[in-house]
């Protein structure tokens, strides 16, 4: 019975992991960058929210899709400022190191706005919580939410990339930049929709992130950032559905590595794990081989 | 012409020696005639650990061209085992350099094995995967030394992942790593002095291997691993040559590092990927694979936000913005045109007048 | 080249400025330089700011009130963004600054650093809140304003078990952390004389402290009827959240670090209605000193402060206390300045926010009884 209540933490905890890594590996498929301040997106989204709900006392739903589109206007600025003048840089580190200067900023504007101390969020999810097994176990609103707008971003993310001129086009640009550009494809719009679609995405990852774990500083994007980014590692960067699966996964070797191994150690074996998985297939679980030419 | 080359490289060498060596005398005149602010005499010593940490990173980033995201696990190998062996002779080896140049030999040791053992399995992994790997084993790192206990009494070594209860010392032992509250009461062995000598090793080890026979092989692989492999150059030994070589680097800085402060622990600040990704930034900064330029990046961005202080609260807000504003400045293709075109301007002038 | 000349001119520019840094130091000798240290960056920060700002609070008042020994008071804060290197550079820049007295650091680690620099100037040094022992011991110039790790974890099994409030017992802990992990392990050391029982001990680390299901399930599977919690209390509002969500209700006892909870905004208070801890201070306290203390700081700041806050504005007055027993002047040297403080810290008693009459041994370690309260009807309350 416990192990089964630690699968379903698991996958609670996974769900918040995998909506964070969609974000991630959409825009790491892309425009083939880790956006160190994704985490960071996430951490403003939430306190968007938490000031035009908590604050403010607007509608939930109105207050989510303020945060919505802010966050993207947020992400095509970051974008169009930090990122887009070194994509054509001599080495692709130098945008991972714009990201990060981001990322510390961003941080320490919501320090200086918001103050250091925590904020409780107050979850926007009502949802009922399922309780299984004579309520030995419980399944919070929260996780329903969460992996059902997992699913749902997802299959929308792929349908979009697949079906969509749009969708198209970012998939031309992923390919080959150069010749896209050839094709006529915009490279600079191109981007700067996946940004945007990716700090969308982030302000309602914010959402969940801070519902499902209602505590709010200006820090909290930054771990669940690099879990996430592990995450959709393992489940082959680039690859949506693998995000999901590699939140997911990664979120029940937490929960069952601090469970049965050792609760001090579970850092430790979320890593481990993800070496071995990267050593046995080196673009994760979902990745694409990449056959190399000279 | 082989000769006016290899004198080319000679030169550049002992440029980038020179600068250290004059900064050092300049820094020892000010200093003797009491010049020297408090605050910079104090970051002399780590700036030290900086500046080895960032060419011993270059070596991984700029030579081999492979991206490290745990540079700072090996620097806390490093740290943590030199530390140890200090405070468990401090009172057996009175003579301080002596201990100092064991502990370092062990700290670079221990931090060179680690990278060895790391890098057999990882180095076949490409780009950011080999990254993300990096990053782990640098937080596996850290997490196993947050949890480490390790005490000694009169019946040797006890040791314990758990708590130092756990480690069952008898009356009078005494507890030298103890988990998270690190090891406190490492002798203060190094200065400035020390951390010189270690710069100019360092750059002669760098320098002298991207010179060599093994340096250009190394470098052949970054341009292109099938080519090279297909003229016959190893390259499992050749990237591995040079990431154990960057790691027990690594691992000097962490023995710098660790004897001057008196308390050492692993934080997320300073041994979890937050460090490592700063020395990266010193590196990328500095320009990749340029040595002289990873020196000179260490040492502004390691002064930049001590300078910041006045700024209180908007300090490291600052300091993120001019960062962003000096890579942008450095990397962007359209301010390189754009400043060789100011430059072009001003040498033009110069002609006319 | 040009770029090459240039970074070389912006290195040495750079250091010319932070040479310049130590031009104005003896300038003022009629004035207390008094230097703070603590996290106002990083993750936290939340202490370093409530430090700075609750003793510049007391500062402002002793300085309206005529200052120490005739003396007004400077204060100047610097941020070590809680790395024990970057708090000896904070030490450093606040020495070229001509300090004379020292708070801080605000944590262990930190402080344990800054202290082995400090007892070389033997620059008096008062700890708000650096509760480890390595802050104190072999430094005579280092003193503590809140209770030492050993006395937190003895007092709370001594306090548990004298009051029969358990027989099982759970600990939750941050085992990255120094002083949560020093506080666990003299409470597991004194448990032992104690009449309950350990039943399960999970950790958590700096990064991974968001889901705590494991460990509460862990200690629910135990059947421990109450849960030990030596954190802060950020982590704290999350482990209750997610017990009272797994329907697991089990009485919750935490130390000083857990002061402050209600203070979260928008925590749902209800959520730690019975929570019981041992700590010297709570905002809500009775008495017109503490009132006065919350209201002016929530006046001035915007917050409710919490036990670091406390803490700090005790030690502007713990070290008028001793400034005027010692007689001492801003014109002493620093190491003079701190032999006559030391000397004074160890005859005084002081009664501040976080107790009454306290004293200090000669290892700096202070001596006050420790107060246990529970939140009730979403307040602090004294138990009696």
């Amino acid at each position: 019975m416990s192990l089964l209540s630690y699968l379903i933490n698991g996958i609670s905890l996974g769900s918040v992991y995998a909506i964070i890594a969609l974000g991630y590996t959409m825009v790491y498929g892309i425009a083939k960058m880790l956006n160190f301040a994704h985490g960071d997106v996430i951490m403003v989204g939430g306190y968007l929210i938490f000031t035009f709900v908590s604050t403010l006392n607007l509608p939930i739903p109105v207050g989510i899709l303020l945060a919505v589109v802010l966050c993207t206007c947020l992400g095509i600025t970051i974008e169009a400022i930090a990122y887009r003048p070194l994509r054509n840089a001599a080495s692709s580190l130098a945008v991972l190191i714009t990201a990060i200067g981001v990322s510390y900023f961003l941080q320490n504007v919501a320090l200086i706005i918001f103050g250091a101390n925590t904020k409780a969020f107050t979850s926007v999810v009502s949802t009922e919580p399922i309780k299984l097994f004579n309520e030995q176990i419980t399944i919070s609103g929260e996780t329903i939410v969460t992996i059902i707008s997992c699913v749902v971003i997802m299959t929308v993310l792929t349908l979009f990339v697949n079906k969509t001129k749009a969708g198209q086009a970012m998939l031309a640009v992923s390919e080959d930049k150069g010749a896209a550009q050839l094709m006529g494809i915009n490279v600079n719009r191109t981007i700067s929709l996946t940004f945007a679609i990716g700090s969308g995405l982030a302000a309602i990852a914010g959402m969940l992130l801070c519902s499902a774990y209602p505590s709010l500083t200006p820090y909290t994007g930054s771990m669940p950032g690099i879990k996430a980014f592990v995450a959709a590692v393992f489940g082959g960067i680039g690859s949506i559905p693998g995000a999901l699966i590699g939140g997911i996964v990664l979120g029940i070797i937490e929960i069952l590595g601090k469970a049965y191994i050792s609760s001090q150690l579970a850092d430790a074996i979320v890593f481990l794990v993800l070496i071995l998985v990267l050593l046995i297939k080196p673009t994760g679980i979902l990745g694409k081989k990449i056959q190399e030419k000279v | 012409m082989k000769s006016l080359k290899n004198n080319k490289n000679l030169y550049n060498n002992l440029i980038t020696i020179g600068i250290v060596v004059v900064g050092y005398i300049l820094v020892t005149i000010l200093s003797a005639a009491g010049v020297l602010s408090n605050l910079l005499q104090g970051l002399l010593v780590p700036l030290c650990a900086y500046i080895i940490l960032a060419v011993s990173l270059n070596l991984t980033v700029g030579i081999l061209g492979e991206l490290s995201l745990g540079h700072a696990g090996f620097m806390c190998v490093g740290a943590f085992t030199s530390a140890f062996f200090s405070k468990c002779t401090q009172n057996t080896i009175t003579f301080a350099p002596l201990r100092f140049l064991i502990a370092l030999l062990i700290g670079a040791a221990c931090a060179g094995v680690i990278g060895f053992l790391i890098g057999m399995p990882v180095l076949r992994l490409k780009g950011d995967y080999l990254a993300i790997v990096t990053l782990a084993f640098g937080e596996i790192i850290k997490n196993i030394v947050n949890v480490l206990f390790i005490g000694k009494d009169a019946k040797g070594f006890h040791f314990s992942m758990k708590d130092s209860l756990s480690l069952n010392l008898e009356e009078g032992g005494d507890v030298i790593i103890n988990g998270a509250q690190g090891i406190t009461g490492t002798p203060k062995d190094s200065n400035f002095t020390v951390g010189v000598i270690l710069i100019i090793l360092t750059l002669l080890i760098v320098l002298n291997l991207i010179h060599s026979r093994d340096g250009r092989a190394i470098m052949s692989i970054r341009d292109n691993l099938i080519a090279a492999e297909s003229v016959g150059i190893h390259i499992t030994k050749y990237k591995l040559m040079a990431f154990t070589i960057s790691a027990a680097l690594a691992g000097t800085a962490g023995v710098l590092y660790s004897h001057n402060l008196n308390s050492l622990m692993a934080t997320p600040k300073n041994f979890g990927y937050n460090m490592s990704i700063m020395i990266l930034v010193f590196v990328v900064l500095g320009g990749i694979g340029n040595i002289r330029g990873s020196v000179i990046a260490a040492v502004v961005l390691t002064l930049l936000p001590e300078l910041l202080r006045g700024l209180n609260d908007y300090r490291m807000l600052i300091y993120s913005i001019v960062l962003i504003v000096m890579m942008l400045y450095n990397w962007a293709p359209n301010m390189i045109a754009f400043r060789k075109k100011l430059a072009n301007r001003f040498s033009r002038k110069k002609e006319v007048a | 080249m040009k770029k090459k000349i240039m970074s070389l001119c912006l290195v040495l520019a750079m250091a010319a400025m932070t040479l310049a840094g130590c031009g104005g130091s003896s300038a003022g000798s009629d004035t207390f330089k008094i230097g703070g240290i603590g996290p106002t960056t990083g993750g936290a920060a939340v202490y370093g700011i409530a430090v700075r700002n609750a003793a510049e609070l007391a500062i402002k008042e002793v300085n309206a009130a005529g200052g120490i020994n005739g003396y007004q008071i400077e204060y100047k804060f610097e941020d070590d963004e809680l790395d024990n290197e970057k708090s000896v550079n904070a030490y450093n820049t606040l020495k070229d600054w001509g300090m004379n007295m020292l708070i801080g650091s605000v944590t262990s680690g930190c402080c344990t650093a800054v202290a082995a620099e400090s007892s070389n100037d033997n620059m008096f040094q008062l700890t708000p809140s650096g509760s480890s022992t390595d802050c104190t011991a072999n430094n005579d110039n280092v003193f503590q304003v809140c209770f030492s790790d050993p006395n937190q974890g003895i007092g709370a099994a001594q306090y548990i078990g004298s009051n029969n409030l358990a027989t099982k017992v759970a600990i939750i802990y941050d085992s990255s952390d120094v002083y949560s992990s020093g506080i666990y392990e003299k409470f597991v050391a004194e448990a032992a004389n104690q009449p309950f029982e350990v039943v399960s001990t999970e950790a958590f680390t700096a990064d991974s402290k968001t889901d705590f299901s494991v460990q509460l399930q862990k200690a629910s599977d135990a059947g421990a009827d109450l849960v030990f919690l030596p954190i802060y209390y950020t982590e704290a509002s999350l482990i209750l959240t997610q017990a009272n969500t797994m329907g697991y209700a089990p009485k919750f006892f935490g130390c000083d670090g857990l002061d402050g909870i209600l203070g979260v905004e928008n925590f749902d208070t209800s959520l730690a209605e019975g929570v019981m801890l041992l700590t010297p201070f709570a905002a809500d306290a009775e008495d017109a000193a503490t009132q006065k203390f919350v209201s002016d700081y929530k006046a001035a700041y915007g917050d409710i402060p919490n036990q670091f806050a406390a803490d700090a504005y005790d030690a502007i007055y713990i070290i008028k206390a001793a400034a005027e027993k010692a007689d001492a002047k801003p014109s002493d040297s620093v190491a003079d300045l701190g032999t006559k403080m030391e000397d004074a810290m160890r005859t005084i008693t002081v009664d501040g926010l976080t107790g009454a009459a306290m004293s200090w041994d000669a290892d700096g370690a202070v001596n006050k009884a420790p107060k246990a309260m529970q939140i009730i009807n979403g307040n602090y309350s004294l138990i009696q």
